[in-house]
């Protein structure tokens, strides 16, 4: 295998380069020895992911998406005590599309249901479908695209080639297939949606992930923590994987909106949530009729769905600072 | 590498073989009779029933129709669909407006995703970046169907600047408005992938040294940050074109595009499994080749990977 | 909203002089259409025909209005639904069972061919036969013999009810009477074709050559997905002549995006307003380019009567609470922005014969007090099973039914008090599979579009026993009698009493909840003028004229 030993021995490739390189030593003035620089001979080593945690506890970026994160969290769990209305009954025709009125802040949707209620009570199952499809998409293509990066390969070869298969399946063919397997046929609820959006989203997290571990793998650190004796495995979950997160935290926090969306996307295709769920998805989808009319009934899910995914960005640009020690701050 | 990619072919047989299986078997297993597509809200006889089933082997078990497929496209005979159209014919017509559109979208998706990302990299925290970022909010919170609509309604039909719809030549200055409309939600996440990777590499010894040589900022920032910082864009991107090649039915359908994306959906609609399995196996191809791009472009990105 | 008209006998004279009394109501759009460009090509919204077009395989309308301005029947209907001589010279029967029907001389086709009887039989006989498997097979039933040219397998090619006697005269004889017959002589199934088309349908149906007002412009002129061009037809000459330079069916995936094209001035005739812009039509257009005009078709919920909480005498009363506890007039009024007209019945108001008055029509009036009451009786005879709650099925892939699925849901929990859900289907064909193997589990949306302007059209073929759009299972001998006797009624007036008698055990049994009436909201461009609908909810695509 002659091109695996060049892969080894470092050969200059391509066009040498004739710039001249000055080479000089600054100053410790000018470089002083930062924080960053000490090392602790005495303590323990600690693992990237404490270091993480206490890089991340002292962030405002994540304090603050934090908090909002624990306010959208406060309303999913115990939505009656953020509106005193019930978000499916009473629901007047004469109401219909009407403006907000006293109990009734911001106003009614088409089918005269009162926004504020049917947002705070959406809030649960949009919630679930986001964060649980994005944990289904993160650890299956995570895992998939970790081994085939790391591995290469024929085991490469397998996985990515699934991963191809299911990318291209059409998701709405799948989706219309799965909701009528006998299982799901007659209870069609928030795991279904969490079924169906991680079956077809993994392969993207897959693919991401893999070029990120093939970019990794061949670093340095790795290749200096193998020859320290870590095995391949260890070294894949200790050293690759998180350093390998930022792109898959990126695609993490987006696509969580995005399946929220999808949800309602879902429903314009009759495959999504049962009409009586409450969901944004539902709410945007059943507003885009009165779009023209009456945008506010599209706004306010909106802007719900909007702050919910701007803390889960902003928890994610957090954490990502956080297992970069380079862009600690000083 | 000629050895490599020489595999990478071989592996499409497989994947061929895998992708159709699976697929003729979920259009198998849809939902419904698919004669009751045909006769519609008023039904047909008995008698005419069966005679369509006959003629659409709908009778047939499952392997039977499958190898019936098979046996159909390795004679280069790809069969017709319900109103009995050829379904090659039904590909060449919608594939090219597809194809262009799928494109547009891309080089937006990248060309601005790229830019803007960039620049909110290099001004982390600053006002630029947090402009891009609310941007990319709404973006991802308000569905396509609601997005799309709009973009139509301001310029298709308040400002007139384009035509509502695209005709069926699909010109480039009709498909304009369509492609940033199907490009939207991915430019959010090349926007974000390449502003994360710029933070990252931005921060990385090579960026310092480079920096300390005394290399000027933009050959900094182009060779050394943003090249390094392409591999998880470039994945996204490659992975993307299939997506949005298959995946444009609300796009679609806003401008009334005579795409692939609706073409499939009719064809999961109506039940017609030959319709379906052809059209997505031609997604299928293009996405690997695709996919098998971004893999040498990876080699070129970052020398240290290589493929033997 | 009794019709003004007068009734129409359809006995021997009758028919002879159909052709005088054409203007019935309504001004005659044709003379009308005078004034204005007649230059102009009109460009209308279209949907993709679902199979090749050939006349007794059509069965939806997309195929369907193209194939309209492509063939001229024996007779046509006006924009009243009142029918007029096209092809035929006279149809003259004395028993309603046995038809003489003479043409006109000298018509043709627009490649040259003539007219004759064998265009007619020959392709009622090709409709009809089960080796060619024509979805618009089942028009042909009345006639004699075509249950055995119908039946699984047969060879039978001919029915033995038409006879060609010359060139220009042909008889035909039913299985029974049925004195509204030649009324459905104007569907596009009876069209005819010429010889070529039966020899080589699947080539005929991409290129087909009618008798009618139009013809393609040329070789390919359907192009698909994309549109239709149509050009005049010289060689037709009838009421329905070309007032315009042709007609273009551009294709449309959905109405809201056809919206956009209308009020951008792209698109010059939209035959049907999206739910979404029903408020904003008529500020868009103003009231001079939009037009509300009612037309044969309803909506109704199917409620099966296999469904044991919807059978027997308690599964009647809670019909009846259910049909009450409906606002019609506020939902016509609120979704529909008044697009729709309250049900009274279970067919449509522009049809001869139609009674607001049948006793029982008070069950379709909103009565929350009285559906409370009825309930409670159905309580007591036997209990509501709670763990069977109502759904209300539709289908999520064709039509925005959603919204309005919703609210009567909403409706019935406020006024009722019942537990109700929407239960969306992804595709029709599943919810149409359900309907017809009798396996759906709750209620389901339904609905007519008459095919030819008659009270039977809109019964017959859905709630007598068997009949293949009975998606409640309704089951009564003595309805299916009376329809009978209606249809042998020496004429339709007297038929449609019948009729109306028949609809009475409906309005108290309640199969299905009728809902409300079919109002076509339609708009056109600043470019064209002349605009009018039909019977059908379909514009009369010949008289749009250029301004």
């Amino acid at each position: 295998m002659p091109e695996n030993d060049k892969a080894l021995t470092p050969v200059p490739r391509g066009k040498v380069s004739s710039y001249p390189i000055e080479h000089f030593v600054a100053d410790v003035e000018e470089t002083p020895v930062l924080p960053v620089d000490a090392s602790t001979a005495d303590g323990a080593p600690r693992s990237i992911w404490s270091e993480a945690w206490r890089s991340l506890r002292r962030q405002p970026l994540f304090i603050i998406s934090a908090l909002l994160l624990l306010m959208v969290i406060i309303v999913a769990l115990f939505p009656g005590l953020f509106t005193s209305q019930q978000p499916n009954d009473n629901c007047l025709l004469a109401n219909s599309d009407g403006g907000p009125a006293p109990g009734h802040p911001l106003g009614f949707t088409q089918q005269g249901c009162d926004v504020l209620a049917r947002v705070v009570y959406g809030t649960r199952s949009s919630l679930m479908v986001g964060l649980f499809a994005t944990l289904g998409v993160v650890v299956v293509g995570g895992i998939v695209g970790a081994l085939a990066g790391f591995f290469g390969g024929w085991v490469d070869a397998i996985l990515a080639r699934v991963s191809d298969i299911f990318f291209a399946l059409p998701m709405i063919l799948g989706a219309i297939v799965v909701v009528q397997l006998p299982f799901f046929r007659e209870n069609r609820n928030v795991w279904t949606i969490v079924l169906i959006l991680a079956t077809f989203g993994w392969p993207q997290v897959a693919r991401i992930t893999r070029g990120a571990v093939l970019e990794i793998r061949n670093a340095d650190f790795v290749t200096a923590a193998r020859s320290l004796g870590v095995s391949r495995m260890a070294a894949l979950i200790k050293h690759v994987l998180p350093n390998a997160m930022a792109p898959v935290i990126v695609i993490a926090t987006i696509s969580l909106g995005t399946f929220i969306v999808a949800e309602s996307t879902l429903s314009f295709l009759g495959i999504g949530l049962p009409p009586d769920v409450m969901s944004w998805g539902n709410d945007i989808f059943s507003a885009k009729s009165s779009l023209r009319s009456n945008p506010m009934a599209l706004f306010w899910p909106a802007l719900a769905l909007s702050l919910t995914v701007l803390s889960f960005i902003m928890l994610g640009d957090a954490l990502r600072d956080a297992l970069d020690p380079k862009s600690r701050k000083r | 590498m000629a050895g490599y990619v020489l595999r990478r072919f071989l592996q499409l047989i497989p994947v061929f073989l895998g992708a159709t299986l699976l697929l003729y078997f979920l259009v198998f297993s849809l939902p419904g009779d698919a004669t009751a597509a045909i006769c519609g809200e008023k039904g047909c006889t008995p008698a005419v029933e069966a005679s369509l089933r006959a003629q659409y082997n709908l009778d047939e078990p499952f392997w039977v129709q499958y190898f019936l497929y098979l046996k159909g496209v390795l004679t280069f005979d790809l069969g017709v669909n319900f109103a009995g159209r050829e379904i090659a014919t039904i590909i060449a017509e919608v594939f090219p407006t597809t194809a262009k559109l799928a494109v547009m979208a891309l080089v937006f998706e990248a060309v601005f995703g790229i830019v803007f990302g960039l620049f909110a990299g290099l001004r982390k925290g600053k006002f630029f970046d947090s402009t891009v970022l609310v941007v990319s909010l709404v973006v991802i919170s308000v569905p396509i169907f609601v997005l799309g609509f709009l973009m139509q309604f301001v310029f298709g039909v308040k400002l007139a600047w384009t035509n509502p719809t695209v005709s069926g030549d699909a010109g480039f200055t009709e498909l304009l408005l369509p492609a940033i409309v199907l490009g939207l939600v991915s430019f959010a996440y090349v926007l974000r992938l390449t502003r994360t990777s710029v933070i990252e590499n931005a921060n990385a010894d090579y960026v310092r040294t480079a920096t300390a040589k005394g290399l000027s900022r933009p050959r900094v920032v182009s060779v050394h940050i943003l090249r390094n910082s392409m591999i998880p864009v470039a994945t996204f991107l490659g992975a993307d074109l299939g997506a949005l090649m298959g995946g444009a039915i609300v796009t679609e359908g806003i401008f009334n595009v005579n795409g692939v994306g609706n073409t499939l959906y009719r064809a999961v609609q109506n039940g017609e499994a030959p319709v379906v399995v052809s059209i997505v196996t031609v997604l299928i191809l293009i996405f690997c080749l695709a996919n098998l791009l971004v893999d040498l472009l990876y080699a070129w990105l970052d020398p240290r990977i290589r493929y033997a | 909203m009794r019709s003004p008209r007068t009734p129409k006998l359809l006995s021997v004279a009758a028919v002879a002089l159909l052709a005088l009394t054409a203007c019935g109501g309504g001004d005659n759009s044709a003379d009308a259409g005078a004034e204005g460009d007649t230059g102009r090509v009109i460009i209308a919204d279209g949907s993709e025909p679902a199979q090749p077009l050939i006349p007794t395989n059509t069965n939806e309308v997309g195929g369907g209005a193209v194939l309209d301005l492509l063939f001229a029947g024996l007779i046509s209907y006006d924009a009243d639904g009142t029918p007029q001589n096209e092809m035929a010279d006279s149809i003259d029967t004395e028993d309603a069972q046995n038809y003489t029907i003479k043409l006109k001389e000298g018509k043709t086709f627009s490649n040259g061919d003539p007219v004759t009887a064998s265009s007619f039989v020959d392709a009622w006989n090709f409709g009809a036969a089960a080796k060619n498997a024509q979805l618009g097979n089942t028009f042909f039933e009345s006639i004699e013999g075509y249950e055995e040219a119908s039946a699984e397998g047969s060879t039978v090619e001919t029915m033995s009810g038409l006879k060609v006697v010359d060139d220009t005269t042909f008889t035909v004889t039913l299985s029974q009477p049925e004195s509204d017959w030649p009324l459905r002589l104007g569907y596009s199934a009876f069209y005819p074709m010429t010889a070529a088309a039966l020899a080589d349908p699947a080539t005929y149906g991409e290129n087909p050559v009618g008798n009618g007002p139009y013809k393609f412009a040329g070789e390919g002129a359907w192009q698909h997905n994309q549109q239709i061009e149509l050009v005049p037809n010289e060689s037709y000459d009838g009421p329905q002549k070309a007032q315009n330079a042709g007609v273009t069916f551009k294709i449309y995936q959905n109405d809201t995006t056809a919206y956009q094209d209308l009020i951008s001035d792209n698109l010059d005739i939209l035959k049907t307003i999206p739910t979404s812009d029903v408020k904003n039509f008529k500020n868009d257009l103003g009231e001079e380019r939009s037009i509300e005009s009612p037309y044969a078709g309803n909506q109704t919920i199917a409620i099966p009567y296999y469904l044991e909480n919807w059978s027997g005498e308690a599964g009647k009363l809670r019909r009846q609470a259910l049909s009450m506890s409906i606002d019609r007039e506020e939902i016509t009024r609120v979704i529909f922005s008044n697009g729709r007209t309250p049900a009274q019945d279970f067919t449509a108001p522009v049809l001869e014969g139609f009674d607001e008055d049948l006793p029982g029509s008070e069950n379709l009036e909103f009565n929350p007090d009285e559906a409370k009451k009825l309930w409670a009786e159905a309580e007591e005879i036997s209990p509501y099973n709670e763990a069977e709650p109502l759904t209300i099925a539709y289908n999520a892939d064709k039509g925005d039914h959603k919204t309005w699925v919703e609210a009567v849901i909403n409706g019935l929990k406020n006024n009722l008090g019942i537990e109700a859900t929407g239960k969306p289907y992804a595709t029709f064909k599943e919810a149409r599979t359900e309907a017809t193997g009798g396996a759906l589990t709750g209620a389901i949306r339904s609905g007519w579009q008459a095919d030819y302007p008659s009270l039977y059209n809109f019964l017959g073929p859905i709630y007598t026993e068997g009949a293949g759009s009975n998606d409640a299972r309704y089951d009564n001998p003595e309805f299916d009698e009376l329809l009978s006797t209606g249809l042998a009624a020496s004429s339709v007036e007297e038929g449609s009493e019948i009729m109306n008698q028949a609809q009475e055990m409906l309005l108290e049994d309640l199969p299905a909840i009728p809902l409300w009436y079919q109002v076509a909201q339609g708009g056109w461009s600043t470019n064209v003028t002349n605009v009018e609908f039909g019977w059908n909810g379909v514009p009369l695509y010949h008289a749009i004229t250029g301004k």
